[in-house]
């Protein structure tokens, strides 16, 4: 058999495994691959500015996809940089696999020049990782790698390759199918878990559907089923921050997002419920608030495909451990083999509308500022109208949550952002990889003026592959959540949440071959978004709004659902010192 | 403010594992990285071609967090099984531990005395000491080690808990 470099294996896996494009930074311990991509012009390399920057397009490539996100740095500082991305893939289950180069073998160890412990630093943050010693073995496991970020609970796993194993030579053939000795995620659910639900889910009086981001990662027919679901038992809907778009912001049984800023509506239902189906959700502490006020009257059955998720933080009465597609599948199944009618839930949706009522997510408008809410709105109609296949990323803080609150999502894969790791500087190379997975859609990056600046650099990215992307800007010279938290907790005392030495983002825009665009006040603000929309290149908008909204309604840290404040006349100013220990 | 603390119970958990570097780090890892305890560890492999190796570990903690800790355990991609023998049924548990002593005279005399009835044996001996290797539950050789703290403890050696279920079937 013809023998092939350890360097040109990696690229026929590739081949083999249908990838398509590579997000990545050359570097000494990486030569060898580049030089074999060379020969390689099907796979589609992007030259990121930044290591961090390829791990956040690779996971924006994914999500938007449904492809698993590929990564290839060098050793050293290209690996190190690369772990924020790698943790945050961890975090929100996103199917990443990361390639880093390393130094030669017979210098592992030495603290030789770019040398890092990649397996042992990236040990934690990933789902799986290797240091693969010999090229023989490494088509097995570039294939497993695979076969393991795609599969069970999605995650990012690292191969860290040594600079000689990348030009010796082994025998190469592609590999069987992974037959792996130990990892066996369980799919399928066991049916007596599925008989109590659906028996359960009959007979509730107050069901709600509490669902997150494994809904969006079982692919577009986890979200079909969902709604048919929701549709046969007539119960109503939430969604965790991830989870958003698996049902139609605009569905008739739509509550909202639920948690520290979720809708009123959404937060009462699940306290006041009598019957929770988690699906793909994990019960996190944005979500849940104070644990002994959470949903105290509730059974609770959770569905999810990692079994460390259930009895986590709260404890379950039904356990299903399965891929939420395959179980919400055997549920409609079962519902309509026993011939299940959805319940008369109308006192329950009564009560729901009495919350509704409360328009939780309103704000109040002085027409001197751009609230930032009606900015979002305003994008939200604006995106609307073009018919346009629209994809929203965006950065952490303050904008993010109301680009949550306040854009609705109708189908899955068009929202992504970073929950679990809450990494500011995501959105926008996020933004560039779901752009090139998705050329023709509209992909807006919605940011902060904090928080664009952590990735900003991949402006050069954008320019340099023609990728059309929008950063939407809300501008309020603050790390906005920052200095709320500030306002709530320590009586306004603003220690370095002012953005202070901004740059000028239009003349920014300019100097990088974009198309800069401000919008100072109200009356912009339409014609604004339009011309951003209308544009066919790369555009920042930077977006001026009201310097010191505060982002409502907000259950405080370590406050129970029914506590949440609708707004600032609500908040008293300090916090004990239990609720300042929180996060 | 302070942290308040929950109650904890033992647990000797047993799992096996594909022989691969870096496992050992895996396993200890997770335990540091969130926050559950490790009271002892043993590795070793048990197969002949070298491809698993068995780690018991003992921990402790309240039981949510030992589920915890055992669902953990079982999503690391080379873990194969783990169990917990403490929930599993009744186990046999032993440790070996080296317990070096030194004296003259009736101190001397008084260790030989209570290594029997230990049923320790000597492995080593000099004019002023023993090297007494005791196996046992982690209990006895507590008892054993403090007696001959008593007496003239140099040092000792212990090799953690190893522990199978009791029976003709495998875990």
């Amino acid at each position: 058999m013809a023998e092939k470099s350890g360097a040109d294996i990696l690229v026929e896996c590739l081949l083999d495994l249908g990838v398509e494009v590579v997000f990545g930074y050359p570097g000494g311990a990486v030569l060898p691959i580049y030089d074999a991509l060379f020969n390689h012009p099907t796979i589609k390399h992007v030259l990121v500015r930044h290591e961090q920057g390829a791990t956040h397009m690779a996971e924006g490539y994914a999500r938007s996809t449904g492809k698993p996100g590929v990564v290839l740095v060098t050793s050293g500082p290209g690996a190190t940089n690369a772990v924020t991305g790698i943790t945050d893939a961890l975090m929100d289950s996103i199917p990443m696999v990361v390639i880093t180069g390393q130094v030669p073998t017979q210098l592992i160890g030495t603290d030789a020049f770019q040398e890092a412990d990649t397996v042992g630093i990236t040990r934690h943050c990933t789902k799986h990782n290797y240091l693969v010693k010999d090229p023989a073995k490494l088509a097995g496991v570039i294939h497993e790698a695979f076969h393991i970020a795609t599969t069970g609970r999605p995650g990012p796993v690292v191969i860290d390759i040594p600079k000689n194993v990348q030009i010796a030579t082994a025998p190469y053939k592609r590999p069987a199918p992974v037959a792996h000795a130990s990892y066996h995620p369980q799919t399928k659910a066991d049916a007596a878990g599925i008989d109590v639900a659906v028996e359960m889910l009959a007979a509730a009086e107050r069901p709600v559907f509490y669902t997150g981001g494994g809904v969006i990662n079982s692919g577009p027919e986890a979200s079909t089923l969902l709604r048919e679901l929701a549709a046969l038992t007539g119960a109503p809907v939430t969604s965790t921050l991830m989870g958003l778009g698996a049902y139609p912001a605009t569905g008739p049984q739509w509550l909202g997002m639920l948690g520290m800023h979720g809708t009123y509506e959404a937060n009462f239902a699940m306290n006041k419920a009598d019957l929770i189906i988690c699906v793909g959700a994990r019960f996190d502490d944005r979500v849940t608030g104070r644990l002994d006020a959470f949903a105290p009257n509730s059974r609770k059955v959770h569905i999810d495909i990692d079994r460390s998720s259930i009895n986590k933080i709260v404890d379950v009465d039904v356990a299903i451990v399965a891929d939420v597609g395959s179980a919400m599948a055997d549920m409609v199944a079962l519902w309509k083999a026993r011939g299940h009618e959805a319940a008369d839930l109308s006192a329950w949706w009564a009560q729901i509308e009495g919350w509704r009522a409360k328009k939780s997510l309103g704000y109040a408008e002085d027409g001197a500022e751009i609230m930032p809410q009606r900015a979002i709105a305003d994008l939200y109609s604006a995106c609307t109208a073009t018919g346009k296949d629209v994809i929203i990323t965006t950065e952490v803080g303050q904008h993010q949550m109301w680009a949550a609150q306040h854009f609705g999502f109708d189908a899955p894969n068009k929202w992504l952002t970073s929950g679990g790791l809450g990494t500011m500087g995501y959105g926008f190379p996020a933004a560039i990889g779901a752009q090139m997975g998705n050329p023709d859609s509209l992909v807006i990056c919605v940011a902060g003026d904090a928080s664009i600046q952590m990735n900003i650099q991949e402006m050069g990215t954008a320019s340099q592959y023609r990728l059309p992307v929008k950063i939407f800007i809300l501008n309020n010279e603050y790390m906005g959540m920052v200095r709320q938290w500030q306002e709530l907790t320590y009586q306004s005392r603003y220690s370095n949440s002012y953005s202070d030495s901004l740059p000028d983002f239009v003349k920014l825009a300019e100097a990088y071959g974009w198309t800069g665009i401000r919008i100072e006040g109200p009356d912009d603000l339409e014609s604004g978004i339009r011309a951003m929309i209308d544009t066919p290149g790369p555009v920042i908008v930077d977006c001026r709004v009201a310097k010191l909204s505060n982002c409502f309604p907000m259950i405080p840290s370590g406050a129970a659902h029914t506590d949440m404040l609708l707004d600032p006349s609500q908040v008293k100013g300090s916090m004990t010192d239990e609720a300042k220990a929180l996060v | 403010m302070h942290i308040q603390e929950e109650l904890s119970q033992r647990h000797v958990l047993s799992l096996t594992v594909s022989n691969e570097a870096g496992i050992l780090a895996r396993i200890a890892g997770l335990f540091t990285a969130r926050g559950y305890n490790i009271d002892s560890l043993t590795v070793a492999d048990i197969t002949p071609d070298h491809g698993v190796s068995r780690i018991t570990i003992v921990t402790n903690g309240p039981p949510k967090v030992i589920d915890q800790i055992i669902a953990q355990l079982d999503r690391l991609v080379p873990v194969h099984k783990v169990t917990d023998l403490t929930e599993s049924g009744p186990f046999v548990e032993r440790e070996l531990a080296l317990v070096k002593v030194s004296g003259t005279g009736e101190d001397r005399i008084e260790a030989l005395r209570l290594a029997d009835v230990f049923r320790a044996k000597v492995v080593d001996t000099t004019i002023e000491s023993f090297i007494f290797e005791i196996t046992g539950t982690t209990d006895k050789v507590d008892n054993f080690v403090g007696l001959m703290r008593q007496i003239g403890l140099v040092e000792v050696g212990r090799t953690g808990v190893v522990g199978l279920i009791r029976g003709k079937e495998a875990i």
